[in-house]
C-alpha cells in the first residue's frame, strides 16, 4: 500500500515560509500551528495536506531561523515525512525532536514528484514508489526510538521512568 | 584513512571508533545557556522530574536583555534566578558579567578536547580552544538536564587552509566575511569548519574567537582551532585540568580543503539582509549610514575596542551618526578603560553601553527606525534583527566602523591607519 501523498518544493525552503515569524509568540495550540503551516511557500497546503502526506523538496530545507515551530507546524498539520536533497542542521535536529522524521535522499528528491504516491521503511531505510526504490540512511536506535516516542520530549520522559540517565545523578 | 578532530573527539566522549555520518550518543562537558533559560525551563517541567542530573554542567549567563528593559525580561531574569537556586546550579552569572560567549570562555569552561553544547547558535565559537561545541534548540537542552546525554552526528569537515599575512588595516574579520561571501551561508550545513594552515597559528585567541563564532555562518555545526601555543599561553593562570588535545590527521577525510590567501585580503563588508553577501568596502564606500555598534560576541573585545580607538583618538563621530560601543564582558570593560580606550571613545563621541548583548538583537539599547541603516561588527545582518524591517545592517571590522562613523559614510578603514 502506497499510502503517503507527495507535495513538491524547490531548494532553500527557509523557516519563515514554512512557518511565519508573525506566529512564533502569537500561536501557541496545535491545530491554529497547523492551519499556517507553509502559509508563505503554497498558501493553499493547510487546506490540501492530509495525515500521512509528505513533503518532497530540494537542499538546505529548514535554513533560517532556529524556531522549533517550523518542524512542530508541519507535525501538526500531519505531515508524516520530510524528504529532500539536504536540511539546514538545527531543523533537522529539530524535526527529529519534535518527531518528525527528516529523510535526506538526493534520488528521491530529484525523481518524486507532486502527487506520487509513496511508502517510507523507516527500518529498511527505503522510499518505494512507481518511480522506483529510494534509500536513505536508516536511523541509528537512539534517533529511531525519538521518532517513536513522538518526539525529544516524551522519549525523554518516557526513558526517564526507567532509568536515571547517565551519571551526575547522586 | 586518518580522522579529523571531529572523529577523534566524538568517537572518544562515545567509547567508539567513530566515522562522519555516524550518530553517537554522549555526555557533554558543559552545557550552555542564556536569557532563553526561562523557557528551557518550561520544556524541563514537562519531564515530570524535580532535578537537573548534572547542576554543575550548567553554565547559565544573562546577557540578552541586560539589565531588564521591561516586565516580561524582568519576570523570565527571575524565574532563572529561583531556578539557579532551587537546583543549586553553581555556575550562574548574573546581568553584570557580560555575553554568554564571552564570560564562558573567560572563565575557561571553553577548553581544549572539551564538548560543550549551547542553546545559542553561535556556540561554535569554543571551537577557538580547540573544543567541540555546537548550538542546540531548546527542548534538547532540557533533555540534556535530565539524562546527561544527547545524540549528535559526526560531522564532516571542510579545512579552511590560511596562509599569508594580513595587511595593515585589514583584520580578522574581513578574513571570515570574505571566506563566508565567496563559500556561501549554506556552505558548511551541518559540517565542520577546521581553520588551519601555517597562517592560523599567528590567529590570536580573540581572533580566533571571531572566525569559529561565524562559522555559524555558514551553517557549520562546530568551528575548530587546533590547541598550540597561543591557547596553551592564554590558559596562564586558569585552570588547565581535563584538557585534551585532539589533532585531525593530515591524511584525514576532508570533504573539502579550501586555501586562503590572506595577504590578498582588503577591508570587507556583508550587506543587507545576508551574512554572504559580501563586497569590499570600497565597492559601497560613500554610502550614508545612522548607527554604528561595535561590540558583540563577534567584535567586542579588548583589541576590537582598541582597534577602533586607534582609528577614533583625536576625532570626533560625525554629528549625523551615533556609534554604540559595548564590550563583551565586564572584565574587558574594566581592561578598557584602565587603558585608556574607553577615555578615547568616549572623547570621539562613541556612547559606552553596559556589557552584554545589548543592540545585536534588535532588543532594547538602540533599535533602529524604519529607513536607517546600521554599521555593526556583529555576526547577522538579518532583515529587521536590529529593529524595523524596513532597516538596513551591513557588517564590518571594528576599523571600519570607526572610520565610517568620523566620515558619516561607509569607509575604508585603511586612510585612518
Ligand atoms: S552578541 Fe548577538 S550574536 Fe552574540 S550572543 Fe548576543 S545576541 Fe547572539
Amino acid at each position: 500500500m502506497k499510502s503517503s501523498r507527495v507535495f513538491k518544493y524547490g531548494d532553500n525552503v527557509n523557516t519563515d515560509v514554512i512557518y511565519p515569524g508573525k506566529y512564533t509568540y502569537s500561536l501557541l495550540e496545535p491545530e491554529e500551528m497547523a492551519r499556517h503551516a507553509l502559509e508563505d511557500l503554497d498558501p493553499g497546503f493547510a487546506d490540501k495536506v492530509q495525515a500521512g502526506d509528505v513533503i518532497v523538496a530540494g537542499k538546505n530545507f529548514g535554513c533560517g531561523s532556529s524556531r522549533e515551530q517550523a518542524a512542530s507546524c508541519l507535525k501538526y498539520a500531519g505531515v508524516r515525512a520530510v524528504i529532500a536533497v539536504s536540511f539546514a542542521r538545527i531543523f533537522f535536529r529539530n524535526a527529529i525532536n519534535q518527531g518528525l522524521p527528516v529523510l535526506s535522499s538526493p534520488e528521491a528528491a530529484e525523481k518524486l514528484e507532486e502527487g506520487d504516491r509513496i511508502e517510507i521503511d523507516f527500518k529498511q531505510g527505503e522510499i518505494r514508489s512507481d518511480r522506483g526504490v529510494f534509500s536513505f540512511p536508516p536511523f541509528p536506535d537512539s534517533v529511531l526510538g525519538i521518532l517513536e516516542a513522538g518526539g525529544l520530549i516524551p522519549y525523554t520522559k518516557e526513558k526517564l521512568k526507567k532509568e536515571r540517565g547517565t551519571g551526575c545523578r547522586s | 584513512m586518518g580522522k579529523t578532530f571531529s572523529e577523534k573527539i566524538l568517537g572518544r566522549k562515545a567509547g567508539l571508533e567513530v566515522r562522519a555520518g555516524e550518530v553517537v550518543t554522549v555526555s557533554p562537558d558543559y552545557i550552555l545557556s542564556h536569557d532563553n533559560t526561562a523557557a528551557i525551563i518550561k520544556e524541563f517541567e514537562k519531564l515530570d522530574i524535580s532535578n537537573v542530573a548534572c547542576p554543575e554542567k550548567l553554565v547559565i549567563i544573562l546577557d540578552h536583555v541586560v539589565p531588564a528593559s521591561a516586565e516580561k525580561y524582568a519576570q523570565n531574569h527571575k524565574s532563572i534566578r529561583e531556578f539557579v537556586e532551587e537546583q543549586g546550579i553553581p555556575h550562574f552569572y548574573d546581568v553584570n558579567n557580560g555575553i554568554c560567549h564571552q564570560v564562558f570562555s573567560e572563565e575557561g569552561f571553553a577548553r581544549p578536547g572539551g564538548l560543550i553544547l549551547g542553546a545559542d547558535s553561535h556556540t561554535t565559537s569554543y571551537g577557538a580552544f580547540g573544543a567541540f561545541s555546537a548550538g542546540i534548540g531548546r527542548s534538547e537542552v532540557a533533555s540534556i538536564w535530565a539524562t546527561n546525554e544527547i545524540w549528535l552526528r559526526v560531522p564532516e569537515t571542510i579545512k579552511i587552509e590560511l596562509k599569508g599575512i594580513l595587511q595593515p588595516g585589514v583584520f580578522p574579520k574581513d578574513v571570515i566575511l570574505k571566506i563566508i561571501g565567496r563559500e556561501g551561508a549554506d556552505r558548511a550545513t551541518y559540517m565542520a569548519v577546521e581553520f588551519g594552515g601555517e597562517a592560523a597559528k599567528n590567529f590570536s585567541m580573540s581572533s580566533r574567537l571571531t572566525l569559529a563564532n561565524m562559522a555559524a555562518e555558514m551553517g557549520a555545526k562546530n568551528g575548530y582551532f587546533q590547541a598550540d601555543d597561543v591557547t596553551l599561553s592564554w590558559f596562564e593562570g586558569k585552570e588547565t585540568e581535563n584538557f585534551e588535545i585532539f589533532v585531525s590527521d593530515d591524511d584525514a577525510g576532508f570533504s573539502d580543503i579550501l586555501p586562503y590567501d590572506l595577504s590578498s585580503v582588503v577591508p570587507q563588508i556583508a550587506c543587507p539582509h545576508t551574512v554572504d553577501n559580501v563586497r569590499p568596502v570600497k565597492e559601497v564606500e560613500g554610502l550614508v549610514f545612522h548607527q554604528g555598534l561595535i561590540g558583540t560576541c563577534t567584535n567586542g573585545r579588548l583589541d576590537d575596542l582598541k582597534q577602533a580607538a586607534a582609528v577614533l583618538k583625536d576625532k570626533r563621530v560625525h554629528p549625523k551618526v551615533r556609534v554604540l560601543v559595548v564590550p563583551a564582558s565586564q572584565n574587558i570593560y574594566l581592561e578598557a578603560v584602565k587603558e585608556g580606550v574607553m577615555e578615547t571613545l568616549a572623547a570621539a563621541g562613541c556612547l559606552i553601553l553596559n556589557p552584554g548583548c545589548g543592540p545585536c538583537l534588535g532588543a532594547h539599547q538602540g533599535i533602529l527606525a524604519p529607513g536607517e541603516r546600521a554599521l555593526s561588527t556583529a555576526n547577522r545582518n538579518f532583515r529587521g534583527r536590529m529593529g524595523s524591517r524596513e532597516s538596513e545592517i551591513y557588517l564590518a571590522s571594528p576599523a571600519t566602523v570607526a572610520a565610517s562613523a568620523i566620515e558619516g559614510k561607509i569607509t575604508d578603514p585603511r586612510k585612518y591607519l
